[in-house]
């Protein structure tokens, strides 16, 4: 297994890093929320312009073709400084979709718009307040010239601004993904304001109609395609999650460090020291676990359980070192004008978006049979 | 071929003619080879094993030859470890002096005491033990108070040392002792190296919890020891300490505390409490099992990634008290779950109307209580990740 950097990834890193740092820093987003904003089309252009959205994506279709640890670096740099984009959506889950469920002539249409950040994508999935993949009610029927598609899709993450949806429908023969247009006739967007004050909108669609070339791949999306689909996201989750688990522990430990009470720093108190180390050791054991299942994805391996290895794990952290990052600064972690408060609002969603710890812990009982 | 590839296939030839068969079965309770002056062996198959591990110094694979070592590089280590993995081997050899102290006395001995203590813990000839803690110095072990005084050409040693592993049935002690009672008592210590047969040397097993008793009181008086037979400068024995203290805990965490051969957690509660719609019929232990596996898969990954960030030149000191830290963790909630899983079942003594694998989930999770203690406690090594890995400083 490769759990380190090769010289190609470490460059990345870098750059990935000192891009967000630079053009989409924390005040950045306090400003966006400020103007209550939920998408910065200028960070957008830049992402594109960069290459970050091509990661996944073949040269032949303008891509870099670096693969998901490349993507993940990407996106944990994007969420170490809470950067706003379509990035996970659409150079993640759409490239995905597109990948693993899309005819040819479907890719040679949309990658090139994904690898260059001409168009943003959103995976409209959940009907309801919990992930459950595998319960769709929206109906998708056949007519003479296409499609037509109705139902309700709630809380889909970037579903207001997306340019199109991938909306999974119940077609006769199974589960169908299809291509649809996010201003198409029929479709009513309900942006909603949610705690991390980022993109997220129900969706209903009353007989939408498309055509058959917005039918991914022409044929049912079968459940282990999806579940496959839903991995690589889940990991895309686990890497802004370690992005998060990064800037707040790192915030918290430079605090631990500067601030004194009692005429000393508070880092020498060792109630405060063993949680600090506690939280390093749960660090140490869920970064190995993201990195494992990202190298079971590339080895076609043990997906399943690795990912809800890994999602659980990153949540379970997240959630110890964000609410631990809010009680070590005390009440200047309860300010809305310090940026404790922000990580922590956006830990919940990751950690709930496409399976909180709980369902991933009950899908790695499932898969051992138990 | 490459000369790995070469390498591999000569080991898995020599494999195939050297291990004996039984050798390639589980090992069942006491047949493990500890090896020492008055080794016994149940099974004699272990003898021939050894002694064929032994004479390619393949007990201890990365020593160098000029001590009866392997000679082996990284690569080949892995080889051999991945070949005998292959085959199910046992170990030919379990033994504390080649884990922890032959690595101290590599890096710190003379050339005489290479010579003259290497061999003999790579053949299983001498069986050693850590004179470490004291009646007085637990967590404080710097606070150690046994002292060593020199008289002609040897040093004399009185004081009591406590949970010393099988000093019973070991023929030699590297012990911590105090040379410098006056100085800061970091920079007092120093380690001698003695016989156990040296006269005024008693050990008396502790009967713990368990039932079991493989720790020992270990009494010293008036016990000469030959000044060439310190480890190290006087006074600066903390610094061969505190390594040694890293190879343990590698060592405590590379076994898991796992005794290896035992129930399946999850195959036990199956079979215990039974399926209810493919579920476990208790959902909130099924739920708890859960999270005990998640954490111990999590733990196997990252002892794999600090091997393999180790390999690549990283600096890793503080994986030894991180791995520490969560395999005691690991391990306690593991047994825990494993005695609430068999219910009255796991709560057998001995005798009559428990199956033996129950009664050996009853002693393990008793075993467990100790993870957190030895080896540093878990707080000593919080302590450590705190200071050492984090820079939080004491009170100023």
């Amino acid at each position: 297994m490769a759990f380190s950097l090769n010289e190609d990834q470490t460059l990345l890193k870098d750059a990935a890093d000192g891009f967000f740092a630079d053009n989409a820093p924390v005040a950045s987003f306090r400003k966006l929320r400020d103007s209550k904003e939920t998408l910065d089309p200028a960070l957008w252009g830049e992402i594109g312009a960069m290459g970050f959205s091509g990661a996944l994506i073949g040269e032949t279709h303008g891509g870099s073709d670096m693969g998901l640890r490349a993507m993940g670096l990407v996106l944990e740099a994007q969420a170490r400084t809470l950067g706003v984009s379509p990035l996970f959506q659409t150079g993640l889950m759409g490239a995905t979709m597109l990948k693993l469920q899309g005819s040819a002539a479907q890719q040679d249409h949309y990658l090139p718009k994904i690898a260059d950040g001409s168009l943003s994508l959103a995976l409209a999935l959940d009907e309801g307040a919990h992930h459950a993949p595998h319960k769709i009610d929206t109906k998708a029927t056949k007519t003479a010239d296409g499609w037509s598609l109705s139902g309700k899709k709630r809380f889909v993450p970037d579903g207001a601004h997306a340019q199109t949806l991938i909306v999974i429908a119940q077609t006769d023969a199974g589960l169908g993904a299809f291509l649809v247009a996010g201003d198409a006739s029929g479709v009513t967007r309900q942006a909603l304001s949610g705690v991390d004050s980022r993109d997220v909108a129900d969706v209903t669609l009353d007989s939408v109609a498309v055509d058959d070339a917005a039918y991914l791949g022409g044929k049912a999306l079968d459940e282990a395609t999806l579940d496959l689909i839903l991995d690589h996201g889940r990991i895309g989750l686990c890497c802004e999650m370690m992005g998060l688990i990064g800037a707040t522990f790192d915030m918290t430990h430079d605090y631990l460090k500067t601030r004194t009470q009692f005429g000393q720093l508070i880092g020498s108190f060792q109630s405060l020291q063993h949680r600090a180390a506690a939280m390093l050791v749960e660090i140490e054991l869920t970064k190995s676990c993201v990195v494992a299942a990202i190298d079971a994805i590339e080895r076609g391996k043990g997906i399943g359980e690795a990912v809800s290895l890994a999602k659980a794990r990153a949540g379970d952290t997240l959630q110890l070192v964000t609410n631990e990052t809010i009680q070590m600064h005390g009440g200047i972690g309860m300010t809305d004008a310090h940026d404790s408060g922000f990580y922590l609002k956006r830990a919940r969603v990751l950690e709930t978006v496409y399976g909180s710890s709980g369902y991933h812990r009950d899908r790695w009982a499932k898969l051992h049979a138990y | 071929m490459t000369d790995i590839e070469t390498f591999r296939q000569e080991t898995r030839a020599w494999l195939e003619a050297n291990c004996p068969a039984s050798m390639r079965t589980p090992m069942p309770e006491g047949e493990t080879v500890w090896g020492g002056r008055n080794a016994t062996f149940k099974n004699p198959d272990s003898k021939a094993w050894l002694e064929a591990m032994a004479s390619k110094g393949w007990t201890a694979p990365k020593w160098p030859k000029a001590y009866g070592g392997g000679g082996l590089t990284g690569e080949e280590d892995r080889v051999l470890q991945d070949e005998l993995r292959r085959i199910n081997a046992r170990p030919a050899l379990l033994s504390f002096g080649i884990w922890m102290f032959g690595p101290v006395i590599l890096e710190f001995g003379t050339e005489e005491q290479k010579q003259t203590y290497l061999p003999d813990m790579v053949h299983g000839r001498t069986w050693w033990c850590q004179g470490y803690s004291e009646p007085g110095a637990g967590s404080d072990l710097a606070g150690l108070q046994t002292r060593a005084v020199l008289d002609g050409d040897h040093y004399v040693v009185d004081g009591q040392k406590v949970w010393t592993s099988y000093a019973n049935h070991a023929d030699w002690m590297l012990c911590l002792v105090r040379t410098e009672p006056n100085a800061p008592k970091h920079e007092g210590i120093s380690v001698l190296l003695f016989d156990m047969k040296t006269p005024g040397v008693e050990a008396r097993p502790i009967k713990l919890i368990s039932g079991a008793s493989p720790f020992c009181e270990t009494f010293l008086t008036n016990v000469r020891v030959p000044a060439s037979q310190m480890l190290g400068p006087k006074n600066k024995g903390w610094d061969v300490a505190k390594r040694i203290l890293q190879f343990e805990r590698t060592n405590i965490s590379a076994s898991g505390f796992g005794s290896g051969a035992g129930l399946d957690l999850v195959d036990a509660a199956k079979e215990s409490i039974g399926l209810e719609n493919g579920k476990l019929a208790n959902s909130d232990l099924r739920s708890r099992i859960t999270k005990q596996r998640m954490y111990e898969r999590a733990f196997h990954l990252t002892m794999r990634r600090g091997q393999e960030e180790a390999k690549a030149g990283a600096e890793v000191s503080h994986y030894a008290s991180v791995l520490k830290i969560a395999a005691a963790k690991l391990n306690q909630d593991k047994t825990e779950l494993l005695v609430e899983a068999l219910g009255m079942e796991g709560l057998g003594w001995e005798g009559e109307g428990y199956r033996p694998e129950a009664l050996k989930v009853t002693r393990d999770w008793l075993r467990a209580k100790a993870n957190s203690i030895e080896g540093g406690t878990s707080e000593v090594n919080l302590n450590i990740v705190a200071k050492r890995v984090l820079g939080l400083r004491d009170h100023q």
